[in-house]
């Protein structure tokens, strides 16, 4: 049952957020935000090619200009680590993906558009890109290679001359399921063959990535403050990687964060060089980006191309899927590229169902177009629409009810092991799909319909499921998969003398809200009011270690650490307590805020034990040290697996090919919820984008690899007019059996599961006006629909 | 360089630009006014929205000098002296109308603008009035229900209250 949160505000409570204050008022502190006195400002000088050879960098004339400090190019980086990546995928025949070098500058050649290429350090920003402007290069522009399947054709250009050519890797996944799999298609009463395309996608988080290098000649120490959501995890690869700097002497601090999606996961070239050239010129050296300049260096997202096959029997009974995908890695591997069209993708393709046999192949792909990374969801949004729109597909071949088709495969007994190597631990996916049709008013679909039709429109209902896993990951099993870092989290929890508590979290919030939810949790436990909690997090001088926030796992795996470590303190206050009552540990109990004796009304208050741990007068020193700060690390044992029903009602225009999209319900188990505000306003994003997707978004590339959509003019970011107001509801609840809190992660939700909802809406609401359509690409924009409408 | 003086939330500012510095890179640069955010170089985002002699406008699609003698309004104009919120900051914060925050001075700042020239906005006006300011992160679910609710009107029947 969803808890109410009590009256300290602990679990359950949708307390409003302590940090909008600051952001209300005008006064967060982005990292845009800081200025250090005696800061350069960098200006980067990008390729404006997507392939060619360097012949000649000539700053000299540049370096004439006024304000110019110095000017790097790839030459100051010769010797110095490439960016690494985080994760090694093994094809098909047991190698390993082919790797190739990443330079913080160009050297040698560019391979696309937004590469850089030299950095101009000066007095100021507009110093520095008028010198930009003068540095003289001959660049030997080279054919790209921008489309996936020609990148593999034999003789096609290679984006790495040192590779053997540019396919990354040939992944089979489970490679023994492959014939199994093919004679289970031999045998199918009915096959379901989709071809699609999951578009190119670019984050934008409002907020542009800023780099802040500071060096301090005296102590040797480095400070990089920079837009990231795990500054640990930057620290660790941007020392021990690239330049080389042991981590006590680097400290990475990543203040507010305008919002990440993913792409503020990665570690970036400039980040590198803002902390490289602070010590080469010894001044703090500061990047800006421009939006202009994030679409052509943030890294982008999707960018899949996918056929799918769905074999059933005579019952309409799943037998096996088959899928087949080209992924693009873009030009370089950026940190956790390779899981995304793997690990993230194939192994979720069982979805809701219990589908036997599964086989998935991925080709990764490089290309000279911008890197490609996780993008909220990464990996599994683009296994859901390929799942969910075929069995749309095969539910309008077959006549028989899409729900029902559903229905009748969903997964019912958990723990469940499917064939692509997860085990769901719980889930309901009927109750699930039980509150969605409780939310959408099905059986009066059809009068809608007609009078929508009364008015010339179209009107359409798409209904999916999907499931994710979140909670990144048991270091083990990860390990195994070739990510090359651990992913368990780590908190501090601080008792101060008076009682009150400071949280240190590896968990980035940028915008999920953990500075109210976290101390929620620490109130449940503790029985004080959360307004005694602060949490303290983006600082690598401050948490222990972290490994960030991204794959809806900071309540899951970040919570879970804090609550371990909140245990500890629990338990060493029971000893204090004990001692002040002169009472066996064991019969001491802790409630509202206070110790008591079992059966008694003996009893010591919360912040009377905290005092007598840091003025220990009357304290137990033999058997423990003063002082109360607890640290834990906590490493997940399994994933979590949150999992919803999404429905979306349309009306498409016939004589425009405009959707419109009427309404919108999302169903989701998340678990438990600590936050229900919280967690409303998280899908409610996650559907803004997956609109964003479904109907306008998409990047562009011209075949000389030239970037089409490369501003807010060009790249149809959806706006409050696109969108409606969503019905959301949490209330089917199966706790996750493995963590503390039983919470599963609600961020990506929305994202992953609302575009495969609002595609089968367009597709139904075309099939009712007689257009004998199964599938148009996204987005669905009013030009693919109309083409679609004349066959 | 030419000196530009105005007047930002009702005190005298005064500082030294280049004829190409914006209102909005001033604001923050010169004056420490951070509130107001630069989120794109299209003016598309609406992240810098401020209010100009009492007119709605985007700080990056002016230049500094322009603003001489105006009566500039910033976000940090926005709460009391005591630092208590507004009634449009107030309902951002009680309707989770913000994310990562980053966009939301400039929605704060054109909630402003719209209820003063329409007290009573439908959900249509709203959203059509926000055209111009981009969120990534809620949907605009909360942000349009914030500003109806700012305005005095019940929003308890909107869909997950």
């Amino acid at each position: 049952m969803p808890k109410d949160g009590g009256p300290n505000g602990g679990i359950g409570a949708s307390t409003t957020r302590r940090e909008d204050v600051r952001f209300l008022s005008g006064t967060g502190n982005y990292t845009d935000d800081i200025n250090i006195r005696g800061q350069a400002y960098v200006h980067f000088l990008r390729s404006d090619v997507a392939h060619g050879r360097l012949n000649k960098v000539d700053t000299s004339e540049a370096a004439k200009m006024p304000g110019v400090v110095r000017i790097f190019t790839g030459a100051d980086f010769e010797g110095i680590g490439g960016l690494p990546c985080g994760w090694c995928v093994t094809d098909k025949h047991g190698q390993p993906m082919q790797e190739p070098a990443h330079p913080v500058l160009a050297q040698g050649k560019v391979r696309h558009v937004g590469d850089p290429i030299a950095a101009v350090v000066a007095e100021t920003p507009e110093q520095a890109r008028d010198a930009a402007e003068m540095i003289e290069l001959d660049i030997e522009e080279l054919p790209a290679v921008i489309d996936m399947k020609a990148a593999l054709e034999d003789g096609a250009p290679k984006v790495h001359d040192d590779l053997t050519s540019n396919l990354c890797y040939d992944w089979g996944f489970v490679e023994e399921n492959k014939d199994a799999v093919a004679k289970a298609f031999d045998e199918a009463a009915h096959v379901t063959t989709l071809e699609l395309r999951n578009q190119r996608l670019v984050a934008n988080p409002m907020e542009p990535r800023v780099a802040i290098g500071d060096f301090n000649r005296a102590t040797g120490d480095h400070t990089l403050y920079t837009t990231s959501q795990n500054p640990h995890v930057i620290r660790l690869l941007m020392g021990a990687f690239v330049l080389g700097i042991p981590e006590h002497k680097l400290r990475v601090v990543a203040p507010d964060v305008g919002g990440g999606f993913g792409t503020k996961i990665f570690h970036y070239a400039e980040e590198a060089f803002c902390t490289f050239a602070a010590k080469a010129v010894n001044r703090p050296v500061k990047w800006t980006s421009s939006r202009s300049e994030a679409f052509i260096s943030d890294a982008h997202g999707r960018d899949h191309v996918t056929t799918i096959q769905l074999a059933l029997d005579k019952d309409n009974n799943f037998t096996a899927l088959r899928t087949d995908t080209h992924a693009n890695m873009g030009a370089y591997l950026s940190t956790f590229a390779p899981s995304v069209p793997t690990w993230l993708h194939g192994t979720l393709m069982a979805g809701n169902y219990k589908t036997p046999l599964i086989y998935v192949n991925v080709k990764a792909v490089f290309t000279n177009t911008v890197p490609v990374d996780a993008y909220r969801g990464a990996g599994r949004p683009e296994a859901t629409f390929q799942l969910e729109r075929v069995i749309d597909k095969a539910a309008r071949e077959l006549g028989v009810d899409p729900v029902e088709l559903r229905r009748q495969n969903f997964i019912t007994e958990f723990p469940y092991a499917t064939p692509v190597a997860v085990e769901y631990d719980t889930g309901d996916y009927h109750g699930t799909m039980d509150v969605l049709e409780s939310m959408i008013d099905r059986a009066g679909f059809d009068a809608r319909r007609k009078e929508s039709e009364a008015r010339g429109k179209l009107r359409g209902l798409g209904v999916n499921c999907y499931i994710e896993a979140c909670g990144i990951a048991p270091s083990n099993l990860v390990g195994q998969l070739g990510a090359r870092a651990g992913l368990y989290e780590s908190a501090t929890v601080r008792v101060n003398a008076t009682g009150g508590i400071v949280v240190m979290t590896g968990s980035h919030s940028h915008g999920q809200g953990h500075e109210t939810t976290f101390p929620q949790v620490i109130a449940e436990m503790i029985g004080i009011d959360a307004s005694m909690v602060e949490i303290e997090h983006g600082d690598t001088d401050k948490a222990p270690m972290g490994m960030g926030t991204y794959g809806s796992r900071s309540i899951a795996v970040g919570g879970s650490a804090m609550v371990r470590a909140a245990e500890k303190v629990i338990n060493k206050a029971k000893k204090i307590a004990a001692h002040l009552l002169e009472a066996s540990e064991a019969d001491i109990e802790l409630a509202d805020g206070q110790f008591s004796v079992a059966g008694t009304d003996k009893a010591v208050a919360w912040g009377d034990v905290c005092l007598a741990a840091y003025v220990p007068h009357n304290y137990p020193l033999e058997e423990i040290e003063p002082g109360l700060e607890e640290t834990a690390f906590y490493d997940p044992a399994n994933f979590t697996y949150p999992s919803g029903a999404y429905a979306c009602e349309v009306e498409v225009d016939p004589d425009t090919g405009k959707v419109e999209i009427l309404s919108f319900a999302a169903a989701d188990d998340f678990g438990n919820i600590i936050n229900p505000m919280i967690v409303d306003g998280q899908v409610h994003g996650g559907i803004g984008q997956g609109i964003g997707q479904a109907l306008l978004e998409s990047c562009v590339y011209d075949e000389d690899g030239q970037l089409l959509s490369a501003s807010y003019m060009d790249y149809a970011m959806p706006r409050a007019s696109d969108v409606p107001f969503y019905a959301v509801d949490h209330s089917s609840q199966t706790p996750c059996t493995h963590n503390p809190l039983g919470v599963k992660g609600c961020g990506e939700a929305g994202a992953i599961g609302s575009p495969p909802a609002i595609v089968n809406a367009v597709v139904d609401a075309l099939r009712s006006g007689g257009h004998d359509i199964y599938h148009v690409d996204m987005p669905v924009s009013p030009s693919r629909v109309w083409a679609a409408m004349q066959g | 360089m030419p000196q530009v003086s105005m007047t930002v939330n009702g005190k005298s500012a005064t500082g030294e630009v280049e004829g190409r510095t914006l209102l909005s890179t001033f604001l923050r640069e010169n004056l420490n006014l951070t509130g107001t955010h630069i989120g794109c170089d299209t003016s598309q985002c609406g992240a810098c929205t401020v209010h100009v002699d009492g007119k709605q406008v985007k700080s990056c699609t002016m230049l500094a000098l322009e603003a001489e003698g105006a009566e500039i309004a910033t976000i940090e104009g926005q709460a009391a002296e005591d630092g208590t919120l507004n009634a449009i900051q107030q309902a951002f914060q009680d309707h989770h109308g913000l994310q990562c925050g980053f966009c939301t001075p400039g929605m704060v700042m054109a909630a402003a603008s719209l209820l003063k020239e329409n007290p009573k906005p439908s959900e249509a006006e709203v959203r059509h009035h926000l055209e111009g300011n981009l969120c990534r992160c809620t949907g605009y679910h909360n942000i349009v229900k914030a500003i109806m609710a700012a305005s005095g009107q019940d929003v308890s029947a909107i869909a997950a209250e």
